[in-house]
């Protein structure tokens, strides 16, 4: 198993924001965390990475544990994560953007075949290449901040929120991108609040509520039932 | 005094005050640390000049070597003291996520440590010592006569300025370093190394300290164990009026201290001039209060998530 997560508690103080949290990633899936803000998608995404710390439970990558790494020791073994907001560097150019990426593999110079498909996924970044990436419009600056996750040649990109705050046709292509990733054989975690998104991109959906999962499944398998948006704004599963 | 003398003046120690900011400006770009220790690591370097002796005079040690060991040994010196107190003073605070005020009270006991150490090794009282003689004398510009360590003091912060520009816009790790000013956490999300880039920044501020050292020794040929304090003090305002979190708003900021203090000293009235630094300070407290956030803030400068 590519991702396993156990039991996973994260507290801000005493205030737990995701508890008794289990879910798994299998190499080549596409998963989709859904739920409401607040429901802890987020916070669980900041832990994968390294950037919070558990205070129970595990995250294993290929069984291996990654609780207590620093967020740079797990990008090495292939996590990689694009936060919400983006978080673009920008005072930097798209080009240093970029170059901060590709530092973890080898720099800019040996990453050749990577630049290319960025450019291709998204030609738009080869245009602005020199500009200052805080001049980008929101969507050019989704673009930016996956291409920079690509660049450190991820196993598995977790991208939270990739459709806020964007124009439809940036959503569009961003989506688009999601499907051509995983034909080159990514793995994908991305947390999405449209559940008509999650259901129709994803494999497997987890739903998300005040920091526990209270369903989750095959995305095919959801997408029948007619009781998903009860579940969603509050309402209680039934089984 | 005339105008390109008085101009030569304000830009030499207007030049002393940007290198002191843009070192501090480095570190507390990557680790929202103001490090007070920046001052005593330029006395450190100019001490190393000298024999570790209790006695007034002090043989050369450092500083009878050939001009470009001696320059070399005494950059080595100052960036390895700097990456040591990084190493053994700031990376475990850093380790627990203390915050930002136990990181500047800590740099001010390195400080007091190492001002400590010296005034044990070499006593309190201020030792002369000469390096570079060549450098006090006058030379011709435009018909005046200015001193050179002045000229060779603008000069070098010029390049030194140039080269960090270099090095930050075109070489990965100075790139890393302007992602890690920005925001830290993402920039090790992506890969970069925390522990290197930090141990960098201290060693380029180390590195600026000890060069600092030199000049500062060579114009004034005194050594005193708190003359870092002041030069700390310039700098860390320095970096405040520039805008925190923005490089060459440190180096500008430094720069605009120093060329203010030169010049109040120079135009105020004779009777006003023991008043200077509350001029100068009123001066700093205006520039706030129409920039409170620096004159060249840069952006995302708050605490780090």
């Amino acid at each position: 198993m590519l991702l396993e997560v156990e039991d996973l508690e994260v507290r801000y103080g005493s205030v737990p924001a995701v508890r008794n949290l289990g879910f798994h990633v299998a190499e080549g899936e596409i998963v989709c965390f859904i739920g409401a803000n607040g429901a802890g998608k987020s916070t669980t995404m900041l832990a994968l990475a390294g950037v919070l710390h558990p205070t129970r439970g595990d995250i294993r990558i290929e069984s291996r544990s990654i609780v207590g790494l620093a967020p740079e020791d797990i990008t090495r073994l292939g996590i990689a994560l694009v936060p919400e907001g983006r978080r673009i560097f920008g005072g930097l150019t798209v080009r240093e953007n970029l170059v901060v990426a590709s530092g973890l593999r080898g720099g800019i110079a040996t990453q050749r075949s990577m630049l290319d498909l960025i450019f291709e996924l998204f030609p738009i970044l080869h245009q602005r290449f020199d500009s200052r990436a805080g001049n980008l419009s929101g969507g050019e600056q989704q673009q930016l901040a996956i291409a920079r996750a690509l660049l450190t040649r991820p196993r598995l990109l977790v991208v939270d929120e990739p459709s806020l705050g964007l124009a439809p046709k940036f959503v569009e292509l961003v989506y688009q991108t999601f499907g051509q990733l995983r034909a080159n054989g990514m793995t994908l975690l991305l947390v999405e609040q449209s559940m008509r998104r999650a259901l129709s991109l994803a494999d497997r959906v987890y739903l998300l509520k005040s920091g526990s999962m209270v369903l989750h499944g095959k995305a095919t398998e959801l997408a029948e039932r007619n009781d998903l948006e009860h579940i969603y704004f509050g309402g209680v599963a039934t089984p | 005094m005339n105008a390109i003398q008085l101009m030569v003046d304000a830009l030499s120690l207007g030049s002393q005050y940007a290198l002191v900011a843009l070192g501090i400006g480095l570190i507390f770009g990557v680790m929202r640390m103001i490090n007070f220790a920046q001052g005593d690591l330029i006395m450190l370097g100019a001490y190393a000049l000298v024999v570790p002796t209790t006695a007034d005079v002090a043989p050369p040690l450092i500083g009878k070597l050939p001009a470009l060991a001696l320059i070399v040994t005494i950059i080595a010196i100052a960036a390895g003291a700097g990456i040591l107190t990084e190493r053994f003073a700031f990376r475990p605070l850093r380790r627990r996520e203390a915050d930002g005020a136990t990181l500047l009270i800590s740099s001010f006991a390195v400080g007091y440590l190492l001002q400590s150490i010296v005034l044990f090794v070499h006593t309190g009282r201020p030792k002369s010592v000469s390096i570079f003689a060549d450098l006090t004398r006058q030379m011709e510009i435009g018909g005046v006569r200015v001193a050179m360590i002045d000229v060779v003091t603008i000069c070098v912060t010029v390049l030194l300025l140039l080269a960090m520009l270099v090095f930050l816009r075109w070489l990965r790790w100075g790139i890393e370093i302007r992602a890690a000013t920005e925001d830290f956490t993402m920039a090790r999300i992506l890969g970069v190394r925390a522990d290197a880039v930090i141990a960098l920044a201290f060693a380029i501020a180390g590195a600026l300290a000890g060069i600092l050292s030199l000049l500062y020794v060579a114009k004034t040929g005194v050594l005193d164990f708190r003359m870092g304090v002041p030069l700390a003090i310039a700098g860390f305002v320095g970096t405040v009026i520039g805008g925190m979190g923005s490089l060459v708003g440190a180096a500008l900021g430094g720069l605009f201290l120093g060329v203010a203090s030169s010049l109040l000293q120079a135009l105020l009235p004779e009777v006003l001039r023991p008043g200077r630094d509350a001029f100068l300070y009123g001066l700093v407290i205006f520039v706030l209060l129409v920039r409170p956030r620096g004159l060249f803030a840069g952006r995302n400068v708050g605490e780090r998530t």
